[in-house]
């Protein structure tokens, strides 16, 4: 965290892609397959950062022949999606991630079944960072790791043409004159304590803004992990064979299928939750620990037994990781609504293949393999038209310089702040128009301070700054949850539990003095039947 | 969060302090690297994974730090298990731990199936009651 040490590194590529998780290796690939140099920075190391490395990712996966396999899943997901999804791109993303993840042979070590069958739709994480680390360097991407990125670079025509940062290893800033950028810096969980999250602070959604850019779906946000207290294991597989119970050890009723969230919250809201895992079949078990190594580390380390014992569970929020909304998409390529500006993995919106309800690990996956390599390619096409070149201008402002006059701004308790909204259960599972009218003045409040005198120094600037992307997000998040006046997918409004025709449209979200939003009127939207 | 790099066990390679993704660890001048920002370690486990000296210890507690005794850690079998268990590293062609995340789909699907029969030999139980059973979602939330 020396950053006295060294001077500015000062660099020059076709593309920059800031973030090294699952969708911004496969967009460095791409760019860098299109002929494109790429530079990659990560705010971590890119081969563990990001919520993919810690997981285990399925994809959506539905073989080509026959036809009507892809046709029927989009089919049933459209009706699922309320409205908001779109066939065309589903289709899209099937395809590509059927064609893209046999292509890692060599990289990662695919596994076979009993028959023999090679498996490609669900990799670890661990294994498949570490196999998209080894394929962006062996295609000769420049990797800058632990070098956060704090804010973009943009012309006076409105391109953005690179961004800058700092080495917080090598120590100095990093500045890169780039065609062309992309953003691949996740959702953000608001440091929920979700696994592997805490590099994920929407840094990318706060940079995109200030250079112009519309979020879309931000107001599903409603999507919580189950993990056992005081720990960050938000692994949720063996949760499927659960049985939850209450403070006087009676069994709290669960409604079969994944959506656990409501119930669950509402008995925490009373009070303490237990949990077991005694339903799950015995050869399961064996195989748990081969399937997911971390899922029984802190068990073993307390000294529980999950299949006897009961343990004390609790809810994490996914914020935007597991929710929805992100960067407003506006080309086939991945486009954000600035140009020079591309977009993939959960930092984009994703209601464009999930619509209304998360896209789980699946669809999300396979949104980021296919949208990361939309985005790298036409990021390579844009900066083959639109060389790097000096004199764009950093554009950073909350948290970087302030408005007003520069004092001291407690970020613990902004944070604190931010968490009160977009976390606590009361507020953001069960929705109601007062609350949530509440919280967007209290968020407004909060950023008003912060963006006038927040300055972040030495070791404090990139907490500053990342404070500063999910105070503007929070914002967002609940701007957008007001504007939808009306329930529909993960979107619960107790006030409002119907789902209205006039809303049959996304939300978008914009702005950071003041924030607005707007009906999406470019491409009205059926209703699935 | 991280409590233990042992200093017995540590290689020098300072692998931990480039992969760990909120940068918790400082490279020493003598030693193992240095535990240097233990607040903001996120509980991810990943520096024990890339420990091919088995060195660090994680505590599963991610909100305060835990105390702990290195010798009974030590004795405890728990340091290299994470990694043992992923097949990495001198483990890799072990057939006991070889990778088997491709099952999880299976398994979510055994869950359902498990559901649907324990909710059917309720709805028996209940004298033949109506009872809704929604199947799960063809895309479950695996990760």
């Amino acid at each position: 965290m020396n950053r006295s040490r060294g001077e500015t590194l000062e660099l020059t590529a076709d593309v920059l892609v800031i973030g090294g998780g699952l969708a911004g290796t496969w967009a460095a690939s791409a760019a860098r397959r299109s002929g494109a140099s790429v530079i990659l920075v990560d705010k971590g190391y890119c081969g563990t950062s990001g919520v993919t490395a810690t997981a285990g990712p399925g994809h959506w996966w539905v073989p080509p022949d026959p036809p009507e396999l892809r046709e029927t899943a989009i089919c049933n997901r459209k009706k699922t999606g309320a409205g908001l999804n779109d066939a065309d791109w589903m289709a899209r993303i099937l395809a590509l991630t059927w064609e893209s993840l046999p292509t890692l042979e060599g990289f990662y070590d695919f596994s076979t079944d009993e028959s023999g069958v090679k498996q490609y739709r669900a990799l670890r994480g661990p294994e498949y960072m570490r196999a998209l680390r080894k394929l962006v360097d062996s295609l000769g991407v420049t990797v800058l790791d632990h070098s956060p990125a704090l804010e973009l670079l943009q012309r006076s025509d409105r391109l953005v043409a690179g961004a800058r940062g700092i080495r917080r290893q090598a120590g100095g800033d990093w500045h890169v004159n780039a065609g062309a950028v992309v953003l691949a810096t996740g959702g953000t969980s608001f440091l929920s304590r979700l696994l592997g999250s805490h590099t994920n602070t929407g840094d990318g959604y706060l940079m995109a803004a200030e250079a112009g850019a519309e979020l879309s779906g931000m107001e599903f946000t409603s999507y919580y992990t189950v993990a056992p207290v005081r720990s960050t294991m938000t692994r949720s597989m063996s949760y499927a064979f659960a049985t939850y119970y209450d403070e006087d050890g009676a069994v709290i009723p669960m409604p079969p299928g994944p959506e656990t969230t409501r119930p669950l919250a509402r008995a925490m809201l009373k009070g303490r939750v237990f949990c077991d895992l005694a339903r799950t079949p015995e050869d399961i078990r064996a195989h748990v620990p081969m399937i997911s190594p971390n899922f029984m580390l802190p068990f073993r380390r307390w000294g529980i037994d999950p299949y006897k014992d009961r343990f004390e569970v609790t809810l994490h929020g996914e914020g935007t990781i597991r929710g929805i909304g992100g960067l407003r998409i506006v080309t086939a390529d991945c486009r954000t609504s600035v140009p020079g500006l591309f977009a993939a993995g959960d930092v984009a919106t994703r209601e464009l293949v999930a619509g209304a309800i998360s896209g789980g690990g699946n669809i999300n996956s396979a949104w980021a393999v296919s949208s990361g390599q939309w985005a790298g390619s036409g990021a390579a096409r844009h900066a083959a038209k639109n060389p790097a070149a000096s004199g764009a201008k950093p554009i950073g402002q909350a948290g970087l310089r302030p408005g007003g006059r520069q004092r001291d701004v407690d970020l613990g308790a902004t944070l604190s702040a931010i968490q009160g909204e977009m976390l606590a259960y009361d507020k953001n599972i069960f929705r109601s128009g007062h609350p949530l009218k509440r919280s967007a003045e209290t968020l407004d409040a909060t950023w008003a301070e912060f963006d006038a005198h927040a300055r972040g120094f030495g070791t404090d600037l990139l907490r500053t700054r990342e404070t500063a992307a999910m105070l503007a997000t929070a914002r967002w998040c609940a701007a957008s949850a007001l504007a939808r006046d009306e329930s529909r997918g993960m979107h619960q409004r107790d006030d409002r539990p119907e789902t209205e025709p006039r809303f049959n449209h996304r939300i978008l979200v914009g702005g950071l003095d003041k924030v607005r939003t707007r009906l999406d009127s470019v491409r009205p939207l059926e209703l699935a039947s | 969060m991280i409590e233990l790099v042992i200093a017995e066990r540590c290689t020098g390679c300072n692998a931990c302090v480039e992969v760990c993704p909120t940068n918790v660890l400082d490279p020493a001048s003598a030693g193992p690297p240095l535990i240097a920002r233990q607040e903001d370690c996120q509980t991810c486990f990943m520096c024990e994974l890339y420990c091919r000296g088995d060195a660090i210890y994680v505590a599963p507690d991610c909100e305060n730090p835990t105390p702990v005794d290195k010798d009974a850690i030590l004795g405890s079998g728990l340091l290299g298990e994470f990694r043992r268990n992923h097949g990495w590293h001198e483990w890799e062609a072990d057939p006991r731990y070889t990778n088997e995340h491709w099952r999880m789909e299976s398994v979510f699907l055994r869950a359902r199936d498990v559901a649907i029969a324990e909710a059917a030999q309720r709805t028996g139980e209940l004298g033949g009651k109506q009872r809704k059973v929604h199947a799960m979602p063809v895309t479950s939330p695996v990760a």
